[in-house]
């Protein structure tokens, strides 16, 4: 193979005309000889060159003819150019467009799959959400309990240092107990969730499609919105706010073990102050948007699933784009409801 | 005349310029099986989604039971469609026993009910005692009939089967076609199979469609598609042969240089054109005594038959199946004579 190119150029070299190719001194012959050949005499033709194989022994000839045979033009069609930037950038907007507006179809899908169900309530899979509710709800108190914890301690030691130097120790317990409690509780416990279920939601999906067992599910007339993308989209409505109290409380218990140790604010000054200093709304408003991340996380990661094109490593990609969505959307949703709150007032 | 229950009328299917099927059209009556054949890529596969209802059409219409499904820019979803489907991966459901594949589409069925036609349709596809098994613990072929069972237990108005024995053995799959052709007829189940193997549409199929290239060549029996192919495509694609020169004799003669055919086919040519005669290797006999003799170029050994490459005193080759006890050698010149009672003619390609 490695003399092919070398072989090839010395021959490019040599146009004699005619050319008469003496091929009796060939002993052996595979198939990139005769492809090699055989493009040889397909270029003298194209240049109108008279071109003449002798020599060449019986049994070669017919691997030649059967190359021949075989020889599609497809190598002479012209390699479509490279897009230029603009036109790279005009490919991925059109690309995006169309993904945004299959997310909005997705959407609408879903939200008709669930009128439907609304008004026949024995069509809910029970069973199916409460397999979701335990999956990604129960199972993963103890990462999302050890992360907020952490985040805790991380929170308090971070401001607890501020705080000391000016005396005003005491202010940990707000700092701590009001950052978790509307915004690190439920945005932790959303991209937690994203990387944790989310991803699993499009495996588990897109392999559904691969083998084509989302297409077994419609022939025996169940539709996988049903079966499989409503209790996913309401289970993770009901786990997520459940784990965000979780994430709530291993936090503001992380914010107490350092201000124990750090500030000398002991447990019980802690606990005391919480509810003087800190309003139910607080607490409600970081919680309410938890199912609205849910809703985000299943959404997006049931309609990576159904992008699942052909085979396996299709998995593999969306489900890497179905957690990058997530968090970026969950990220972007908080922030937007920081706005929205700050305009409120509240 | 009962309605029949597919009715496929003009179809046309593109993605943008891209047309995969054109104008494709063909009926499929109650009880009858029927196969759509073509080599890979004749957008047989696609005709089958369409109907199925995961592929949306751009022109013609799909009827099931003479209801409209499918037409440009309205598409029934295949859930509503009252199909079955057996895909060639088999598709079931890995986290299900057998029994729960099979009930997995009998939801709104009594509890009893659902059992009783469980274990009805195990009993049918033979499986028993498989029925608390969980799917990889079966083979491939018991694979493909649970998912066969799981695909008429809802009564399917029609069956839909996407090479649904391309993933197992070579060995395996006659006798499965065949075993499947008779759970069908037994259910009197109308079923549209698809197939780039012409021995196990032949098996299964009570009619056969040829597709190439998005378009159907020819709809008929499995014996007419042999013996009486419509154009060159279908002679060429079905079983084997080879095209002989040939001269039209008279209104039902053509002469080869072999001798002379006898046969309705030759009306359509003027007399004393030539044509391409299709020959069989079953229009060729051996016959020792014969005068007419050929070169055997080579030699396939089948068993009870031998099929022979033979070499024609004109130079031009044809085939013949010989009976496995004449075993000539390779360069050997053997008698043979024309036995053949009809002719297959086309005009030569310009």
């Amino acid at each position: 193979m490695r003399n092919l190119a070398l072989l090839e150029t010395s021959f490019a070299a040599r146009t004699p005309r005619p050319v008469i190719l003496d091929a009796s001194g060939i002993t052996a012959l595979d198939t990139n000889g005769a492809w090699l050949l055989q493009r040889m005499l397909r270029t003298y033709a194209a240049q109108d060159v008279p071109a003449q194989l002798t020599g060449l022994r019986e049994e070669f000839r017919a691997l030649l003819e059967l190359i021949e045979a075989r020889t599609t033009t497809v190598d002479d069609a012209p390699i479509p150019k490279a897009l230029g930037m603009l036109g790279r950038l005009g490919q991925e907007t059109i690309e995006r467009l169309d993904q945004s507006l299959r997310l909005l179809t997705f959407i609408g899908e879903v939200s008709a799959a669930f009128l439907r169900t609304i008004r026949k309530p024995s069509r809910i899979r029970w069973r199916a959400l409460f397999s979701c509710v335990e999956r990604a709800g129960v199972r993963a108190i103890p990462i999302v309990a050890l992360l907020s914890f952490l985040l805790g301690i991380v929170i308090a030691y971070q401001g607890g240092l501020q705080l000391q130097s000016y005396g005003a120790n005491i202010f940990i317990v707000e700092l701590v107990t009001l950052t978790m409690f509307r915004e690190f509780g439920p945005m932790m416990t959303a991209i937690i969730i994203a990387g944790r279920t989310g991803s699993a939601y499009t495996a588990e999906i897109g392999t559904m499609k691969v083998t084509e067992e989302i297409d077994a599910l419609k022939t025996i007339g169940i539709s996988p919105f049903e079966l499989l993308v409503l209790p996913k989209i309401l289970g993770l409505m009901i786990a997520l706010p459940l784990l965000t109290l979780v994430a709530d409380a291993a936090g503001v218990l992380g914010g107490m073990v350092m201000a124990a140790t750090l500030l000398d604010v002991s447990y019980l000054d802690f606990l005391d102050r919480i509810p003087r200093e800190v309003t139910l709304r607080s607490f409600l408003l970081g919680i309410g948007k938890a199912p609205v991340f849910a809703m985000i996380v299943a959404v997006v990661g049931c309609f990576q699933g159904f992008q699942v094109m052909g085979s396996a490593d299709s998995v593999g990609r969306q489900t890497t784009v179905s957690v990058v969505q997530a968090i970026f959307l969950v990220i972007v949703t908080d922030a937007a409801f920081s706005i929205l709150y700050s305009w409120l007032g509240i | 005349m009962p309605v029949p229950i597919l009715q496929v009328r003009g179809v046309i299917q593109a993605y943008g310029e891209h047309s995969v099927i054109h104008g494709l059209s063909f009926a499929l009556a109650k009880g009858r099986i029927g196969c759509l054949l073509g080599p890979s890529g004749s957008g047989k596969t696609t005709t089958l989604r369409c109907i199925a209802g995961f592929e949306a059409i751009s022109d013609g219409e799909i009827l099931l039971s003479g209801k409209t499904v499918s037409r440009a820019g309205y598409l029934v979803p295949p859930e509503l469609r009252r199909i079955g489907m057996v895909f060639q991966d088999y598709a079931l459901f890995s986290h299900l026993t057998v029994a729960g594949n099979i009930a997995f589409g009998l939801g709104l069925m009594a509890k009893s009910e659902r059992a009783a036609r469980v274990a009805d349709l195990l009993s049918i596809v033979g499986l028993t005692d498989a029925q608390d098994k969980f799917p990889h613990q079966l083979s491939g072929g018991q694979q493909q009939r649970v998912a066969l069972a799981r695909a008429l237990a809802p009564e399917p108005e029609l069956l839909l089967l996407d090479e649904p024995f391309s993933s197992l053995d070579a060995d395996l799959r006659p006798r499965l076609s065949l075993d499947v052709r008779a759970i069908l007829k037994q259910q009197n189940a109308t079923a549209i199979l698809v197939t780039h193997d012409q021995q196990e549409a032949f098996a299964l199929a009570d009619e056969i469609g040829v597709i190439n290239d998005g378009a159907l060549m020819q709809w008929d029996t499995a014996y007419n598609l042999y013996h009486r192919p419509a154009n060159r495509f279908v002679a060429d694609f079905i079983g084997q042969g080879v095209f002989v020169n040939g001269t039209v004799l008279t209104e039902k003669q053509v002469e080869i240089e072999l001798g002379i055919l006898s046969g309705e086919a030759a009306t359509q040519y003027a007399v004393g054109s030539r044509v391409d005669v299709l020959l069989r290797p079953d229009d060729i006999v051996h016959d020792d005594a014969s005068p007419l003799q050929a070169e055997v170029l080579n030699k396939a050994f089948r068993g009870a038959e031998i099929l022979y490459t033979l070499k024609l005193p004109s130079g031009s080759t044809a085939l013949s199946l010989v009976p496995s006890h004449h075993n000539h050698a390779i360069g050997e010149k053997i008698g043979i004579r024309l036995e053949a009672d009809h002719i297959v003619a086309f005009t030569k390609p310009a």
